[in-house]
């Protein structure tokens, strides 16, 4: 298509492309920023600028199908009685019953639990069905608190204190109202159908000292029996992540700016935060330095998308990865069979990211009945159990390449970089070189 | 450990401490200078509804009797620190002194009863239950409170009721800048004078059915104020839908 | 992010039991900031004594005798000098002024960071924990008519002595901070600009350098710290001494904790409650959280009365 402007002499701005004229008009026209979901949509340096170096002479690989390649991760051991042992390093992502319906969450919950990992409620507190579905699931306590309650916090397997997220370090949230059904209102204590706001800050407590207070109180109403995760949005990884390990967290949770589920403003989206790829290495390094690496647990997410970007993100240094836009893409969102109604809608398959909207067609991001009845739990749950399955073979693949019997023995020296900006960001050499800037 | 029992001696507890618990013969005297705060939160986990404790020499301790879920009366004789009663239910709880930030965060149920002051954040997101607080609070009480009852028999700090959803809030003194900023459906009662009011939060009619929740309300703590002293302030509702011509009050 | 506990006494008869009173606060806010800690102590007349100016450097790269000879030749013949070791920090006293006794100790160790000067504040400060600081400046053992303690969770810059509070750029001038600035690089520009210099990248000491270069212009204390208000963004509740003077603020939002509580023998600041649990007095003292952007201040009568004791 593009070829027939331009066979036509028509040349596009590179400044003002078709993306930034339409964003003009909209503006123009509503006198409203553009709240979207699906994180950033511009290139970032990301895993596809690292190559993993197999094995050949000098290293022997592990055989494929026969030797073990172990995929294990135990987090919370370092102040919880109950740490969580998961069999994949994969966990889902925090997304609200709200944000998502019931089904989808059950979906999740299924999924996940099949595959041997746990799933994370959201803004808005924990369902019966994702509770009776998963294994093990994660309990967010978040600034807005809704939903929040004690008898919850004791049956979660581990507590996520969440500070921020990689969409959107720094800011609040708002779920809008067509989305506030009964169901949802009531669990938010709110009225129906008005835009429900979410702080950018906890209530009671500000700041590491007396995040280490709050801590101890989760500690103390759970009787140290649950592991207590702290989730912050990739922006200063180094001394966020150490203020968490501080403050008494048994796991930090680094989610760069593709993370995506969480619908806020665009301009927010593509301009606050560091992708994940940059993000690492600080926090590894604040780890190691405070000697708790694989002691205190990193589980990192934005833009995790197969079993390579799983396998990179270990040998950076994490324990764990998380995924929430691709597991809703696994559950069916974006799919080409809804065409027509996406089209109807002013997007496209492969394009849809109004999940504040309520409408999506595939019955994810959706309050709305006969939408949400569109997708069959059991199903869903077993297309995420498949994706699962498929990441964590493809990682083992490329481990047993580097000749790992455990993903956790990834290391940085099986990296190399494609481009300077990745083996900056990531602190790995330039593929053919020992050159890594700035070291 | 059975809590029944005297934390140092190990003796079957008789002992009582003014005031005394009131349903019960049998009290469990817990004195935190010689018993962690670890060890108490384990015992009130652990008890029968229907017990009494006593805990004496709090020293401003953190995180004393949070995730009470047991129909029980505690008094502590002192001051308490941060989230005293944290995540509370069912019981009923006293403290003679003051106490710290985060007091009864995000109570669910039952009464916390503070006879000093409390400091920032008392009740906070509270989504039931009673606090009383009989001196003044500091800044965010009943800050996105979601249910709880609070009645403050003093004044309250700045950023009061801020995103407060549902609940009643009463104070019999004074409340500080920015009260029931972007208010959802709580109700404020307020005596005193209100340094300013937040956005979209609006003085409303004090109909008959509030002079009589009022009055239900203080009574509860006790208090003799008069309900027709009071005003009320609640949501004007400008803000419960997004517009960009409400920017500046974002 | 930190814990903060300051103590005027107003009450000559109870200054002899300053260190004990602060060891005590201490223990309330250790908690808050097991990274490092500093201590101010005014008018001890061990730690300054009448007619001498006290300068404090940190990790000094003479020991203390051998920093004390190369002083005495140093400086006029006849003027006492003293120097005492205290983990990274050295107090130096001499019975001439501060700035004579600064330029003294500078030629001698040339770039050494000098974290305490003045008449009448002794300042300590250093990376551990602090009960284990405060035994090694001998806290308990301390009298005066001023203290201020501090306990620090690094956020943004190194866990260091130089990093550590209080930061003390002018002549008995100490500020301590919990919280974060988020526009103190601007600040720290503009100061600059204006030809003020720089120990530390700690955010903390910007706003001691602003405050010091306010005073330095001519503003009380009180309108210096109202000035800072209108000047640095972020969270803050600070603690600023002098040699006669206590003040306290917090910022328009206030997140940061902070309690007082005064008798008519005293007045003490802290972060929390129970840094102020055991002071003798309390269960009658005004006891009351400072509102936010509102500044405070308490002054002894004269710096003459202080050293009374």
């Amino acid at each position: 298509m593009t070829n027939s402007y331009a066979s036509r002499g028509l040349r596009e701005s590179a400044t003002f492309d078709r993306a930034t004229i339409n964003d003009i008009q909209r503006a123009a026209t509503t006198g409203i920023y553009d709240i979207r979901g699906w994180g950033a949509k511009r290139a970032l340096p990301h895993f596809d600028d690292l190559l993993f170096l197999g094995a050949s002479v000098s290293r022997y690989p592990l055989e494929g199908y026969r030797e073990k390649c172990g995929t294990d991760v135990t987090l919370g051991g370092r102040h919880a009685l109950k740490p969580i042992t998961l069999d994949i390093p994969i966990t889902i992502a925090g997304m609200s019953f709200g944000a998502l319906s019931a089904n989808a969450k059950e979906a999740l919950g299924r999924g996940a639990t099949e595959a041997g990992t746990s799933t994370t409620t959201g803004d808005g507190g924990m369902t019966p069905e994702e509770r009776g579905q998963s294994r093990h699931l994660v309990y967010q306590y978040l600034p807005s608190r809704y939903g929040m309650n004690p008898d919850d916090l004791r049956k979660a397997d581990a507590i996520e204190i969440v500070l921020g997220q990689g969409a959107k370090p720094g800011g609040g949230g708002m779920l809008l109202g067509q989305k506030i059904t009964e169901r949802v209102a009531g669990m938010r204590t709110l009225p129906v159908g008005i835009d429900q706001r979410s702080a950018c800050r906890h209530p009671d407590w500000t700041g590491p000292d007396d995040l280490a207070i709050k801590i101890a109180e989760l500690r103390e109403i759970t009787d140290w029996h649950t592991p207590i995760y702290v989730k912050v949005g990739a922006s200063r990884p180094y001394y966020d992540t150490a203020l968490a390990v501080k403050s008494g967290a048994d796991v930090v949770v680094l989610d760069g700016m593709q993370g995506g589920t969480a619908a806020t403003q665009q301009v927010f989206i593509e301009n606050v935060g560091i992708p994940i790829l940059a993000a690492i290495g600080p926090a590894v390094a604040a780890l190691q330095e405070l000697g708790v690496h694989r002691t205190v647990q990193l589980i990192v997410s934005g833009g995790i998308r197969n079993g390579a970007d799983v396998a990179k993100a270990i040998a950076l240094g994490a324990d764990a990865v998380s995924i929430g836009t691709a597991a809703l893409i696994a559950l069916g969102d974006n799919d080409p069979r809804y065409q027509a109604e996406y089209e109807a809608l002013g997007s496209s398959a492969g394009f849809y990211d109004d999940f504040q909207d309520g409408k999506d067609p595939a019955g994810i991001s959706t309050q709305d009945p006969e939408l949400a009845a569109r997708l069959d739990p059991i199903a869903g749950g077993k297309r995420i159990a498949n994706y699962l399955r498929v990441l964590t073979l493809e990682a083992q693949t490329i481990a047993r390449a580097c000749g790992k019997s455990h993903l956790h023995h990834l290391e940085p020296e099986d990296l190399v970089a494609l481009t300077v900006e990745a083996a900056a960001m990531a602190g790995v050499p330039l593929a053919g070189t020992s050159w890594i800037p700035g070291r | 450990m059975d809590p029944r029992l005297d934390q140092r001696t190990g003796d079957p507890v008789t002992i009582t401490h003014a005031p005394a618990p009131t349903n019960t013969a049998r009290i469990t005297a817990i004195d935190l200078a010689v018993s962690t705060v670890r060890d108490l939160n384990q015992a009130l986990h652990a008890t029968d509804d229907g017990t009494s404790w006593v805990v004496d020499t709090p020293a401003g301790q953190h995180n004393i009797a949070v995730g009470i879920d047991r129909d029980l009366d505690l008094v502590v004789n002192g001051h308490v620190g941060y989230y005293f009663a944290g995540m509370h239910q069912k019981g009923r709880v006293t403290v003679h002194g003051s106490a710290g930030v985060g007091l009864a965060e995000n109570i669910m149920s039952g009464t916390v009863h503070v006879t000093g002051d409390a400091s920032q954040a008392a009740a906070a997101t509270g989504q039931g239950g009673l606090v009383v607080v009989d001196g003044n609070t500091g800044a965010r009480c009943g800050i996105s409170m979601k249910g709880v009852d609070i009645v403050v028999g003093g004044d309250i700090g700045h950023a009061s009721a801020f995103m407060a959803q549902a609940g009643r809030l009463v104070v019999c003194g004074d409340a500080g800048e920015g009260l029931g900023d972007s208010i959802y459906e709580a109700r404020i009662y307020v005596k005193g004078t209100v340094a300013s009011l937040g956005a979209d939060c609006i003085e409303k009619p004090l109909r008959p059915e509030h002079l009589a929740e009022l009055a239900e309300l203080l009574a509860l703590a006790g208090r003799t104020d008069d309900p027709a002293e009071f005003r009320r302030y609640g949501s004007a509702r400008t803000l419960y839908h997004f517009a960009a011509v409400n920017a500046a009050a974002y | 992010m930190c814990g903060i506990a300051a103590l005027q006494i107003r009450d000559v008869a109870l200054r002899a039991s300053l260190g004990e009173l602060m060891h005590g606060m201490l223990c309330g806010i250790v908690d808050r900031g097991p990274d490092s800690a500093g201590l101010a102590i005014y008018n001890d007349p061990s730690l300054t004594p009448a007619g001498t100016s006290t300068v404090t450097v940190l990790n000094a790269e003479l020991n203390p005798d051998a920093l004390a000879a190369a002083l005495r030749d140093a400086v006029p013949p006849a003027v006492g000098v003293t120097v005492t070791g205290f983990g990274e920090t050295t107090l130096i006293n001499a019975q001439i002024g501060t700035s004579a006794l600064e330029q003294a100790v500078t030629s001698i160790l040339p770039g050494v960071q000098i974290a305490g000067r003045g008449e009448h504040v002794a300042v300590r400060k250093g990376t551990g924990h602090p009960l284990d600081l405060a035994e090694q400046y001998d806290l308990r053992a301390a009298t005066g008519s001023q203290g201020l303690s501090h306990t620090r969770m690094a956020t943004e810059s190194a866990v260091t002595a130089a990093g550590s509070h209080p930061f003390t750029v002018a002549d008995d001038l100490c500020l301590v901070h919990n919280g974060s600035f988020s526009n103190h690089a601007t600040i720290r520009r503009q100061l600059c600009a204006e030809g003020v210099t720089f120990d530390s990248e700690n955010d903390s000491e910007v706003a001691a350098r602003y405050i010091a270069w306010r005073l330095a212009a001519g503003d009380t204390l009180t309108t210096a710290l109202e000035k800072l208000g209108g000047v640095f963004d972020g969270f803050y509740t600070l603690v600023v001494t002098t040699a006669t003077s206590m003040a306290i603020v917090r910022d328009p939002i206030a997140c940061k904790p902070a309690i007082i509580a005064e008798t008519d023998a005293w007045v003490a600041m802290a972060s929390e409650y129970r840094a102020l649990a055991h002071l003798p007095g309390i269960a009658n003292a005004r006891i009351f959280e400072p509102a936010p952007g509102v500044v405070y201040t308490w002054t002894l009568d004269s710096t003459k009365e202080l050293v009374t004791l």
